[in-house]
This record gives C-alpha cells, structure tokens and sequence, in this order.
C-alpha cells in the first residue's frame, strides 16, 4: 500500500533560556493508509513533540523544527502555509489527548464541541452537525446520546469524556488518527475499554493511527509496528510480532524485561533501567543510552549509532549485537 | 441501623441523588447560588427598581424636572413638623413637595426621580465602552504574547499612572473648548449637537471610556494569559481552529466571569465619577438633574435646608451599594472553586 505519510530527517529544538534541547533528532518513519504504528519510550524521550512536529503544534518559539520533511499525501506539512495546514488538522490528521479532563473547554456543551471540526472544515450549521454529530458519539458508544449533545463536560466520567473525545477527532473521518497516550489517565479497566474501541474503529473507518504509549503492554495487541524512541532518536523499529520476540536493541530488551509477566514467579522483583534518561542539551555524538546500557563497548562513546538492518523489516541503532554479546561488523 | 444500599442502582449515587440530572450549565448554577444571597438579591433588586423608576420617570414624577414655582423657593416638605415640632413658627412648608423644593422652586423628589436616568445611564455605558474597549485590547495582548504584549502593557502603565479624575477632567475641558462654537454642518457640530440632546453626557461617557478601558485591559490579559494555556485551547488548534475562533469560542466565554465580577464592582466608581464631575460643575449641563449637582446645590445651603442635599446623597449611596453587593454576590457565585456546591 501506499505511504500516506513519510517523515523524514525531523528535527525540532526548543532554544531555552538554559540552552538549546534537542527534543527529535532527525527522525523518519512512514505511515502507510490503515496500518497502525506504535511509538513507545519513556517520558521526555520525545515522543509527543515528534507528532506535534509533523501537525506543527509545537509553540514557536520557543520550539523550532530546525530539519525534515512529512510529506503527506504527496505535499509537505512543514512547508504549508498556516492557512493550509489549519485545514489538515482535525480534518485529515487528527488528535486525542492523553487528559480526557482537561481537553474540554468547560463551558461548551460537548454538542457544540464535537460539532466544531464539521462547522470549521465543512462549513456545516450546527443543526446538520448535530445529526452527524448523534452518530458519530453512537459509534463510540455513548448512550442515549442525542439528549447527552447538552450536557457539559463535567457530567461525563472520565471513560465517557475519552469516548467523546475520539468521536470529536473521527467526526471528519481523518485518514491519519493520532493517539497521544489516550489512556494514562484512565483506568485500567476503561483503558481496555478504549484500546477495544479504538480497534473497532479502526476496522470500520479504516484510518490510519500513530498511537504514542509508554507501555509496551498496550500496543502489543494494537499496533502494526511499533518504533521505539529514545534521546529523540528512534532506536529501533520493528514489526510488532517481530519486536517482542526477538528485541534487539538494549534499550527494548529493558523496556520488555520491566513488564511484570504471568509466566513468571510471582517473589521475584521487576527489573527496572538503572539511571535517568539523557538530558537532551547537545546533540550527542555517542549513543545516547551508552551510558545506562549493560552492553556497553568503546565504540559506544565514539560513535552514534545509526538504525541498520538486522532481520527482516527489523532495524536496530546498537553496535553490539545483544544475541552474542559481540560487536557488530 | 442503616439501611443496606444496593451497589448495583445505577440511577442514584451517593446521597440518593440522581447522577443524571438535567443538564444544567455553568451559569444557570452560577445563578442559583446568587439568588441564595441575601444581599446580592437585594442589591439586584433595588438596581431593578431604580431602573424601573428611570424608564417611567414621566409617569411617576409628580413634576417635570424643569418646572419652576418660583413662590415655592426652598420648601420644606410638611413632615419635618413632626420630626421637629419646634420648627413651626418659621419653617416654610409646603405639602405639594415630599422632598421638599429647591431653590428656584423645582420639586426634589422629581428631581432625584429623574436623576436616575442620568446615573444608570452611566452605570450601564461605562461597563460597555470599558469593556469594549479593554476586553479587545486584554484579548489581543494576551493571546499574541511576546513583544506584541509588552508595548501593549505599557501603554496602559502609562495611563495607569496618570490620575483617572484628573485624565476626565482635562478631557471634559478639551472636548468643551474643541466642541464650543463650531460651524453648523461639520463634524465637530454634529458631536456637540448630540453631547446637548444628552444633556452633556455624551463627554462624561467618552472620558470615563478612555479611562476605565485600563483596568479591563490588564485584568482580560491576565485571564487570557492563564486560559491560554489550557490543554483545550491546545485541542481545540489540533481541530483546526484558527486564531479568532480560539479567542472568541473558547478563551473568552473563560474569561467573563471575572470580568463580569469587576465591571459590576468598578459601577459604583463610574457613578460617583459623572456625580463628582457634575458636582463640581463640568459635568451634565442644567437643568439635566444628575444627583451630584443636585448635591452641589444643597450642599449651597446645607446648613439651613438640609433636605436638598441630603436625598440626592441618599439615593446615590443606596445605588452605590446596591452595585457593590450584586457586585460581591456575583464574585461570590462564579468563583469557580465553588462549583457544584449549594
């Protein structure tokens, strides 16, 4: 299938008063129509600004995407006008945000708000929005939902908030749906709820999902590929089936090697990464996770490594072949 | 004992309360906990009588403002007798004026009647030239930000510093000189033509707008400034909206209570500002009764005819205080940590 998003070399920077932090550094990756992509890695690694990058959502300044093209549909999102890229978002591209609690206006009824993208992109009044509007909450399950279309936020739960929230990014029926963490703030129970969701949607509009997590657990059954970030690089990219079989990178190994298992015993302690994650004030020119890695060589401090292909589809950024403990050629 | 409660009704949670009740906004609460105050509903209350008293002045004035009885000069109302029985033999008294007459013979209590068109005038132009001008002006500063901001903040520093009365009252003095004698046909005589049908409130307005526009700008920043960065505002631009849907959808309807609380509160200052300017006598032109001249032409003889200085203050402190307690209620009823309560 074709490649209904490519990002290539991205690169953002927030010039600070402390300094310049390089957030993404000259990251590619592509998207092709209905697959689902994961990218896992820990907090600050750079996950968010990489997507808020290619929809340019970053506050300029102080942010700056200093390097990189997205081609979407054949055009490059970080060389549109404000004008043009104003109606890719939330028509073509969407969002969902990690905080279902604060990303409602609170003194807009949720009618109102769903209806907003089809009355900015489709000119439509609110009376036709509105029966767009029943659907579309009916297809992420909210009840009764033509009486709930006045109701303000603060009268759904937290679950019912995220629902709508996914009905208000699919009401355009965006070919490009982005997930940023949707269900951190959620229980464990109504985040089994919206990933099930999520999926059924999926297979009923068919859009294409950039899901953003920092757990490994939940896009095991979701996504297609997954990437893997760390230090604003991604370090390794993998078919999902491939990725948890056979990890190649160190980083993922530790990342799979945290999650508590079923199979194993039930005395023993989860193991975690030792350190803190990079503070991304210069660009590095040794592995970022050099200095947290057990598989540490000399090589490691000299030289960043870049993503080579290991297996099949399956590119790592390490010189040391993790199998053998060896370097590698 | 308790009765055991059943964890499976979906219908009613804590306190047996319906968790589905009726969708009720953020102001219709708003509302409900204002009508629990006491002194907000009585300030409102009286605001609406005032206004009442100032659209049917004609009906229920006994008197035209202007008309004069020259034989009634300074008339004491007949009821002083029986505050002060001693006042018999001299005390000229007439049973026609409650309030007694001033001193070319005008009824006071038409008067006052009437003066409440030129005080609520005031109380209801002031707000919408103010916040007109400084919700625009707050808005834009605060939303664009940066350098933007920094020039637009000190402008309003700069007017800031300079003393508000004393900005009106050389205002006043310019638009009088500049407005004084013009040429029928032009401009400046359509102005001054218009400023004389409102009994020279037309300057009052315009200097308490160039004023108290300040005070609104820099509190609609601040708020701006704090909505701004809600995660909503950041959904609502992943949506696609542009700069003015953002500003005008989902900042501003953010930001009025507040503003609603200080205008409400800043009313009093607008009225006692067009009372002290008529009061020292820049303000309406005569015979318009405007309780501060009225004040200023008791205040001639306050020593011997208390009466005529002493009712017009009344009525303006009640209407003063009437705004300053629906003021509070307000403040009281759209503070956002109280949302939700009784």
């Amino acid at each position: 299938m074709a490649d209904l998003l490519k990002v290539s070399d991205l690169e953002t920077q927030f010039r600070t008063r402390e300094g310049v932090v390089h957030a993404v550094n000259g990251v590619s990756f592509d998207l092709k129509e209905g697959e689902t992509l994961g990218i896992v890695g820990e907090s600050g690694c750079g996950k968010s600004v990489t997507v808020m990058s290619v929809l340019r959502l970053i506050p300029t300044p102080p942010g700056k995407i200093v390097a990189g093209e997205a081609i979407f549909r054949g055009k490059d999102l970080l060389k549109m006008s404000d004008e043009e890229i104003r109606h890719i978002r939330g028509a073509q591209i969407s969002m969902v945000f990690q905080d279902p609690m604060t990303s409602f206006n609170p003194v807009l009824t949720i009618g109102r708000q769903v209806a907003e993208p089809l009355e900015i992109h489709q000119g439509m009044n609110r009376r036709q929005a509105y029966d767009r509007v029943t659907e579309m909450l009916d297809l992420v399950g909210i009840p009764k939902s033509r009486d709930r279309l006045n109701d303000y936020p603060h009268q759904f739960s937290g679950g019912m908030r995220q629902r709508v929230m996914i009905a208000m990014s699919l009401v355009c029926n965006p070919s490009i749906l982005i997930a940023d963490e949707p269900t951190t703030a959620l229980d464990v129970t109504i985040q089994a709820q919206i990933i099930e969701l999520i999926k059924e949607l999926r297979d009923k509009l068919g859009m294409a999902i950039i899901w953003i997590t920092h757990d490994l657990g939940v896009i095991a059954g979701l996504a297609d590929r997954v990437l893997v970030m760390y230090g604003g690089y991604f370090i390794e990219t993998a078919p999902v089936k491939s990725l948890y079989a056979t990890p190649t990178h160190p980083y993922t190994l530790g990342l799979i090697n945290s999650l508590p298992r079923v199979d194993s015993d039930v005395q023993c302690r989860l193991e975690s990464i030792d350190g803190l994650p990079p503070i991304l004030m210069e660009k590095p020119n040794n592995c970022p996770f050099a200095p947290r890695c057990t598989y540490v060589k000399e090589r490691c401090y000299q030289e960043n490594p870049m993503l080579m292909e290991t297996s099949e589809d399956h590119f790592t950024a390490c010189w040391v072949d993790t199998l053998t403990g060896k370097e590698r050629a | 004992m308790a009765k055991p409660v059943s964890l499976q009704n979906k219908e009613f949670g804590a306190g047996g309360k319906p968790i589905s009740q009726k969708g009720e906004s953020l102001w219709k609460d708003s509302m409900r906990r204002l009508m629990r105050n006491r002194a907000a509903v009585i300030g409102g209350s009286i605001i609406v009588l005032l206004l009442l008293l100032a659209v049917f002045a004609d009906v229920i004035a006994p008197y035209p403002f202007a008309e004069q009885t020259l034989v009634d000069q300074n008339k004491l109302p007949q009821w002083v007798l029986s505050l002060f029985p001693t006042m018999e033999p001299y005390a000229q008294l007439s049973p026609k004026y409650f309030f007694g007459a001033d001193y070319v013979g005008r009824d006071m209590m038409s008067r006052i009647i009437y003066g409440t068109r030129v005080s609520l005038t005031v109380a209801f132009i002031g707000p919408i030239i103010s916040l007109i001008i400084g919700v625009i002006y707050g808005s834009i500063s605060g939303y664009f930000g940066g350098r933007l901001d920094n020039l637009m903040m000190r402008i309003v520093d700069v007017l800031y510093a300079f003393p508000s009365l004393l900005f009106i009252i050389l205002l006043l003095a310019f638009f009088r000189s500049t407005f004084a004698r013009p040429a029928p046909g032009t401009f400046t005589y359509s102005v001054s033509q218009l400023d004389a049908a409102m009994g020279g409130l037309l300057f009052i307005f315009i200097g308490i707008g160039l004023t108290a526009w300040a005070t609104m700008a820099r509190l609609t920043r601040g708020q701006v400034l704090s909505v701004r960065e809600k995660e909503f505002v950041e959904a609502a631009r992943t949506l696609g909206a542009n700069d003015m849907r953002i500003m005008f959808r989902h900042i501003l309807p953010n930001v009025v209570g507040p503003l609603v609380v200080a205008e409400t509160l800043a009313i009093p200052g607008y009225i006692s500002t067009e009372a002290f300017l008529s009061f020292i006598g820049i303000g309406v032109n005569p015979p318009t009764p405007s309780w501060g001249s009225m004040i200023s032409d008791g205040a001639q003889v306050i020593r011997t005819y208390p009466n005529q200085a002493v009712f017009p203050a009344l009525a303006l402190a009640i209407t003063m205080f009437a705004f300053n307690f629906l003021g509070d209620g307000l403040r009281d009823a759209l503070d956002p940590r109280l949302r939700g309560t009784q």
